[in-house]
């Protein structure tokens, strides 16, 4: 015998379930918050407005009517406000880029000759990290720019090289080629020879896989990328033209310049990061134990061949998630640019164009959005390749 | 509503600074002390002396509002602001008066929040370039690299008056106009472009001076003035009338040294601006002697502009436009009455 029906428990009161307690509490907060939003932002149009201060986004369809030293897209002074942004972001962009190039380089080296067995580079490598970690950017980049770049002579006494590449105190001067006719199936040819590569490694592997052997992949692919589309310019007779800087009135016209403010820059950039690269690299190979070492040995590969696929492929595994950091911290460190004249987005959009226009919050609120997708942008990327990298477990 | 929700409410009022009606005069009163916005660093204009003392054209208007409304003219915290920073630091009430060679244009008196209290300066923009370059002319300018100072009108200008002649530049653009002249001297640009009476203050931080000229033309109007927030047109009438009282002093004959024995004389436009006929101070809520305050601790419009810029300065400045309008300037300013 049995009773039909069990008993139900009493129904419990919502507000002594503690999942049900929890999710409205949390609706009660989102609420709050949201309410606080709504009021700072209702607070401050009614002030903007009591104020006189016109505010929206209307302005950056108005002309700038000032002029950037370098964009990488067309621009003129009659260019609108929305156009300074563009110029003044790619300008960021291309010397995170670089300096995330560069600062990657010469981490890496530094950091692995900080462990060299030569006392003289170890200690050189040392040298160069404590005291490049150690200066603030802001100095270095004075430094370079008034210290270094600065000393260079006028256009008129430049430092010339064959006639065609020119520095001075003005930036460095080169000839910039100008593609002819036929020119651009030059890139069909890169592109092939690329594939070509490719499918080489892949191939090699598979044949490795098989009989043990291998073939000089690097240099075999290295000379396709060359030869294919270099023999391809040869056989259309060579459709490029160069177009030299020439010295005319005051400065050189023609050619590609790249202005001291943005070698200042980069270079700081590039130095201060690649320290805190170097000690990234350092402890990540630190880290692998130096058993790994002795193995590889014993199995009789060569240093070389052990550090580059023994230790340096479980270092990264310890390395990767701090150098998201250091490119995130190189991106944010480039608005300093502002300090020595190269025009980034905070110095054109952020400086510049704010004063013009006085739409202080708008312009912030543009330049701080851009700042957190770039970050998250790098973040999202380096998480990606972490995930890629990490111990697969067999 | 409880304690706490006030409290939220308040920190989230002062997340946008000041109130709606802000009261000017009497928040400046209840502190104590003036805030000044000025430039941080231009000969003649607004500069610390070797002992600290701002000293300057600039400086002496907020001199000459502190005596208006505390009778005692150190009463002045300067707020040194570059060009980019000047606008907002007004907009947001970091500072009361902004008297730091500012332009006075349309877009700044009606859209940005600020009323120009009256134009103390009548300048034009100008080149300076080093003469060993033999140019003569800014036509011949053609290609040269410019140094200009970010966030200023000289920016928009310069690009203007290269269009409108149809010749080229490139710009090299700092924050302040000190790194202008470094610029200048490191040979980063062949021209440095500004305000005549920046270009003058500027040129004796040279290191030559001699060898650097100014080209003859003036490519715009620069009307420079103090300006303050809109919406208290009481602190604005206290800004505007602190001018126009050491002009109006000028054009009376009224000096630092004579106000007191002026103080018997029989001319009522004299009797009216020192408050001993009637009451011109009280529409301004200062008291009736305010014009004589600002004479007696600072001094009339002629005195400030010699002492500062004119003859008896470094950079001996003609008084040109800005002689009285009596002596065919433009510094005119409405009776007191």
């Amino acid at each position: 015998m049995s009773s039909p029906v069990k008993p139900s428990a009493p129904p419990v009161k919502f507000w002594r379930d503690p999942a049900k307690r929890a999710l409205l509490f949390q609706l009660v907060l989102l609420c709050a918050v949201a309410a606080f939003i709504a009021f700072i932002v209702n607070n401050t149009l009614n002030n903007l407005s009591t104020r006189g201060i016109t505010t929206g986004f209307g302005f950056l369809d108005d002309p700038a009517g000032f002029a950037i030293a370098q964009s990488l897209i067309p621009y003129a002074e009659t260019d609108t406000y929305g156009r300074t942004f563009v110029v003044g972001l790619l300008n960021t962009l291309l010397v995170s880029f670089l300096g995330i190039i560069g600062a990657t380089l010469l981490g890496f080296v530094i950091g692995v000759a900080r462990l060299s067995p030569n006392w003289l580079i170890a200690r050189l490598a040392s040298a160069y990290v404590e005291l490049f970690r150690n200066i603030p950017l802001l100095l270095q980049m004075f430094f370079w720019y008034f210290a270094v770049l600065r000393t260079l002579p006028g256009p008129r006494d430049s430092l010339s090289l064959n006639d065609s590449v020119f520095l001075n105190v003005r930036g460095l001067y080169l000839p910039e080629p100008i593609p002819g006719s036929g020119f651009i199936w030059i890139w069909p040819a890169l592109l092939l020879a690329l594939v070509l590569a490719f499918w080489l490694v892949r191939f090699n592997h598979r044949r490795q896989d098989a009989t043990g052997q291998r073939l000089p992949v690097w240099s075999i692919s290295l000379g396709l990328v060359i030869l294919l589309p270099g023999l391809t310019f040869l056989a259309l007779g060579a459709p490029l033209e160069w177009n030299y800087p020439e010295l005319r009135g005051f400065n050189f016209r023609g050619g590609m310049t790249i202005i001291p403010e943005f070698l200042a820059l980069w270079l700081s950039l590039t130095v201060y990061t690649a320290a805190f690269i170097a000690e990234i690299v350092r402890s990540g190979i630190q880290a692998i134990s130096h058993g790994q070492t002795e193995a590889a040995h014993a199995l009789g590969i060569k240093d070389s061949l052990t550090l580059r696929l023994v230790i340096i492929p479980q270092a990264l595994r310890v390395i990767i998630p701090p150098l998201t950091s250091q490119y995130l911290n190189l991106t944010k460190n480039s608005s300093l640019a502002t300090a020595i004249g190269y025009p980034d987005l905070v110095s054109v959009f952020a400086g510049t164009t704010l004063n013009q226009t006085g739409q202080a919050i708008e312009v912030i609120a543009i330049t701080m959005l851009v700042y957190l997708s770039i970050s998250l942008a790098v973040s999202f990327f380096m998480n990606w390749f972490n995930s890629r990298m990490a111990l697969v477990e067999r | 509503m409880t304690g706490k929700g006030k409290a939220a409410l308040l920190v989230a009022a002062s997340l946008m600074a000041g109130t709606l009606q802000a009261a000017t005069l009497d928040e400046v009163k209840q502190r104590g002390v003036l805030k000044c916005g000025v430039n941080s660093g231009l000969p003649g204009f607004s500069n610390p002396d070797d002992k600290g003392v701002w000293k300057g054209l600039d400086v002496d208007l907020c001199r000459g509002i502190a005596a208006a409304v505390f009778n005692d003219d150190g009463k002045v915290q300067y707020i040194p602001l570059n060009a980019k920073e000047r606008l907002t630091a007004l907009q947001s009430g970091e500072i009361d008066v902004l008297s730091r060679n500012t332009t006075w244009t349309s877009s700044r008196d009606t859209e940005l929040g600020v009323n120009f209290a009256g134009i103390n300066y009548y300048d034009g923009q100008g080149f300076l370039i080093n003469k060993s370059l033999g140019v003569s002319s800014a036509k011949e300018l053609d290609g040269a690299a410019i140094c200009i100072q970010s966030g200023t009108t000289t920016e928009l200008n310069v690009a203007d008056y290269f269009r409108r002649n149809g010749i080229g530049y490139s710009a090299v653009v700092f924050d302040t106009s000190e790194q202008t002249v470094q610029g200048l001297e490191a040979g980063r640009c062949d021209v440095l472009t500004s305000d005549l009476s920046q270009l003058y203050a500027l040129r004796i931080k040279l290191s030559k001076p001699d060898e650097a000229v100014a080209l003859p033309e003036v490519i715009s109007k620069e009307p420079l003035g103090p300006s303050v927030r809109q919406g208290d047109d009481q602190w604005f009438n206290i800004v505007k009338w602190t001018h126009f009282a050491m002009v109006n002093a000028e054009e009376l004959g009224l000096t630092k040294d004579n106000v007191d024995g002026m103080k018997s004389s029989e001319n009522p436009d004299v009797r009216r601006l020192l408050g001993l006929e009637a009451d011109f101070g009280k529409g301004m809520g200062l008291d009736k002697d305010w014009a004589y305050r600002i004479i007696k601790l600072v001094g009339n419009y002629g005195e400030i502009f010699d002492a500062n810029v004119g003859q008896d300065s470094p950079l001996k400045i003609e008084r040109g436009l800005n002689a009285l309008w009596t002596e065919g300037g433009l510094q005119y300013a409405p009776p007191v009455r």
